[in-house]
C-alpha cells in the first residue's frame, strides 16, 4: 500500500472536499471521515435540522460564557425592583418576585438543562441497549426475565414513576436525572430488542459466527453500531420530553431546588404571579419551548441520514 | 480413509415440539477430498439445511457428520471453522451494511490468530480478483459481484480445506454469475479446496461438480456423477424430471 495519501492534502479546501469524497479510500482514516463527511453533507440538505442544530450550538455556547454573556448574578435579589417588566431598566426580560434578573437566571438555567440532558442521555440509552440487545441476541429465559422487568418499568407513567423515585431518593437534580434515566430506559430497550432480533438472523452475523466469534464481540462489535443510529435518533426525539419531565420535577419542587435558576422551578415560581406579572413564568417557558423544538428538529433529521434501511444498500 | 466430509443418517429439525419441521430426513454422502460435491433440488428440499446443519448454524441435528475423519459434535470449535468455511447465497445480506471490506477481513483474520494482517488482507483482494482500491469500500460501494467476492475472500482468510457454496451465484447477473463461478474453479485449483455446491441450477453443477446428489423433500434421492447425468443414466424418476426440465442447458 502507498503511504502517499494516508494524510489529508494540506493544500486547498476543494482538494480536501476531493479526498473527503473519494471513491476509493486508501486508508481507514480517510474511509471513517468520508463517511461522516457525506452523513454530514446530507444532514446539511435538512434545513429545519440546521436550524435545530445552530439553536442547540448557541445553547451550548450560552451555557459555556454564562459568567461572560449574563448581565446580573442570578441569585443577588433586589426587592425594591421586584416583578419589573420585560425591556425596563437593566432588565431586558424584567425581574422575578425576588427582583432577580430573569435573563441571567435563563443563561444560567441553560447549564442545568444541558447537565440534565446529557447526563440522561449518557445513562438511558446505554442502560436500553445492553438489555436490548443481550435479551435480544441471548433469548430463551434471559429474554423472558429482562423483558418482563422491561414490562413492569413501562407500565407506570413516566413522570409519576419519577416522582416515586425523587421522594425515595431525596430531592434534588442528581435524583432528578437518576429517577428520569430509570424511567426513560425501557423503550430505548424494546427498540434495541427489536433491531437484534432482525439483526441477530441475517447472513452477516451467521458469517461472523462461523469465523468463530463469541456472543460478547458479535453483540458490541456487530450489533451496536446497527442499533445505534437509531438510538440516537430516538434519543435527540426524547430529549424534549426529557427536558419537559425535568422541568415537571422542578414545577413540582421535586427536582432542582430554590435558588437554582432551573427552568422548570422558574415557572413554578412565576405561577402566583402568571395573571399581573406573565412574563415572570413565561419566559422560561419560551426557553423550554426552543430548545425542546430545537431537538425535536435535530432529530427528524438524524433520522434521515442515519436510518440504517436506507444506507444499508 | 480419504473423505473431506462424510454424513451418515442426517436428520435436521427446526423449531419447536409443537411445530416442529423435518427438514432433513436420513441424509447419507462422502465427499473425496478434493473433489467438488453438487447438492441439487428445488426450493425447500433440504440442500442448504445441510450445509447449515454441518457450520452448526442449524443446531437441531442427529446422526453423524464427519470432518476430516473427526465426528462433529454439538459445538464447534475454532478448528472446525479453520478447517470449513462457507459462502452465502446473497452477497447483499452477507456483508455487514456497516463495515469495510477491510474490517470484514482484518476482523476475520484476527479472529483466526493471524498476526499479520495486512499483507493478509491485500493477498485476499488480489486472490479473488479485486485491487488494493476496493479495500476500503463499504458494501454499497460494491457491486452485487464485489460483494461475493469480497464474501470469498473471507471464506479463504482461515485458509480452510472445504468451502461450503451455498447458491453463491443465484442472487447475481446472469453476465457476473460466470465470472465468480470461474473464480471459483480457479481458487479450487490454486488451493487444493473441496467443495461442496448448493443449486438449484443444473448447469451451474453441471459446470462446477464432479459427483450431485439430488434432493427432494428433504430426502436424498440418489447420488450420481456428473457424467452420468450428462448421459442420462439417472435411477430415480425425478431426477429425469429435473434433467428434462433444463435439458437443454446442461449439456
Amino acid at each position: 500500500m502507498s503511504m502517499t495519501s494516508q494524510t489529508p492534502p494540506s493544500s486547498g479546501g476543494q482538494s480536501l472536499r476531493q479526498w473527503l469524497l473519494s471513491d476509493t479510500p486508501t486508508s481507514r482514516r480517510q474511509a471513517r471521515l468520508s463517511a461522516l463527511y457525506q452523513g454530514w453533507l446530507a444532514l446539511r440538505q435538512n434545513h429545519m435540522a440546521m436550524v435545530g442544530l445552530a439553536i442547540l450550538v448557541v445553547l451550548i455556547s450560552i451555557a459555556l460564557f454564562a459568567p461572560l454573556i449574563a448581565p446580573h448574578d442570578p441569585f443577588v435579589q433586589d426587592l425594591a425592583n421586584r416583578l419589573q417588566p420585560l425591556g425596563s431598566e437593566g432588565h431586558l426580560l424584567g425581574t422575578d418576585s425576588l427582583g432577580r434578573d430573569i435573563l441571567s437566571r435563563l443563561i444560567y438555567g441553560a447549564r442545568i438543562t444541558l447537565y440534565i440532558v446529557a447526563l440522561v442521555a449518557l445513562i438511558a440509552p446505554v442502560v436500553g441497549l445492553l438489555v436490548g440487545t443481550i435479551s435480544g441476541y441471548a433469548g430463551g429465559w434471559t429474554d423472558v426475565i429482562l423483558m418482563r422487568i422491561t414490562d413492569i418499568f413501562l407500565a407506570f407513567p413516566r413522570l409519576v414513576l419519577a416522582l416515586a423515585f425523587v421522594a425515595a431518593l431525596g430531592a434534588g437534580i442528581e435524583n432528578a436525572v437518576l429517577a428520569i434515566s430509570l424511567t426513560a430506559w425501557p423503550p430505548y430497550a424494546r427498540m434495541a430488542r427489536a433491531e437484534t432480533l432482525t439483526i441477530r438472523s441475517s447472513d452477516y452475523i451467521s458469517a461472523i459466527r462461523l469465523q468463530g466469534a463469541g456472543p460478547l464481540r458479535i453483540i458490541i462489535k456487530h450489533i451496536w453500531p446497527l442499533c445505534i443510529s437509531s438510538l440516537i435518533v430516538r434519543v435527540t426525539l426524547d430529549m424534549a420530553g426529557i427536558i419537559l419531565a425535568a422541568a415537571g420535577l422542578g414545577f413540582l419542587g421535586l427536582g432542582a431546588q430554590p435558588p437554582s435558576p432551573e427552568w422548570g422551578a422558574m415557572i413554578s415560581e412565576g405561577r402566583r404571579f402568571i395573571l399581573d406579572h406573565w412574563w415572570v413564568a413565561t419566559m422560561p417557558g419560551l426557553a423550554i419551548f426552543a430548545v425542546s423544538l430545537a431537538f425535536n428538529l435535530l432529530g427528524d433529521g438524524l433520522r434521515d441520514v442515519l436510518d440504517p434501511k436506507d444506507s444499508a444498500s | 480413509m480419504n473423505a473431506a466430509l462424510e454424513i451418515n443418517a442426517l436428520n435436521v429439525y427446526f423449531g419447536d415440539h409443537g411445530a416442529l419441521v423435518h427438514a432433513v430426513k436420513s441424509a447419507s454422502l462422502t465427499v473425496a477430498k478434493g473433489a467438488s460435491f453438487g447438492l441439487v433440488g428445488e426450493s425447500g428440499s433440504g440442500k442448504s439445511t445441510i450445509l447449515k446443519a454441518i457450520t452448526g448454524l442449524a443446531p437441531q441435528w442427529n446422526g453423524e457428520i464427519k470432518v476430516e475423519g473427526r465426528p462433529l459434535g454439538a459445538k464447534r470449535d475454532r478448528n472446525f471453522y479453520k478447517t470449513v468455511q462457507m459462502v452465502f447465497q446473497d452477497p447483499y445480506a452477507s456483508l455487514h451494511p456497516r463495515q469495510s471490506v477491510d474490517q470484514v477481513l482484518s476482523e476475520t483474520l484476527y479472529l483466526h490468530g493471524f498476526r499479520d494482517i495486512d499483507d493478509r488482507v491485500n493477498q485476499l483482494l488480489q486472490d479473488v480478483g479485486l485491487g488494493p482500491a476496493f479495500r476500503f469500500r463499504y458494501p454499497h460501494q460494491l457491486s452485487g459481484g464485489q460483494r461475493q467476492r469480497v464474501a470469498i475472500a473471507r471464506a479463504l482468510a482461515p485458509q480452510p480445506d472445504i468451502l461450503l457454496l451455498d447458491e453463491p451465484t443465484s442472487a447475481l447477473d446472469v453476465s457476473v454469475q460466470a465470472e465468480i463461478l470461474n473464480l471459483l474453479s480457479d481458487l479450487r485449483a490454486a488451493h487444493g479446496l473441496t467443495f461442496v455446491m448448493v443449486s438449484h441450477d443444473l448447469a451451474v453443477v453441471a459446470h462446477m461438480c464432479d459427483q450431485a446428489a439430488v434432493m427432494q423433500h428433504g430426502e436424498i434421492l440418489e447420488v450420481l456423477s456428473i457424467d452420468a447425468m450428462r448421459a442420462g443414466q439417472t435411477a430415480h424418476p425425478y431426477t429425469r424430471t429435473l434433467l428434462d426440465a433444463s435439458a437443454n442447458r446442461v449439456a
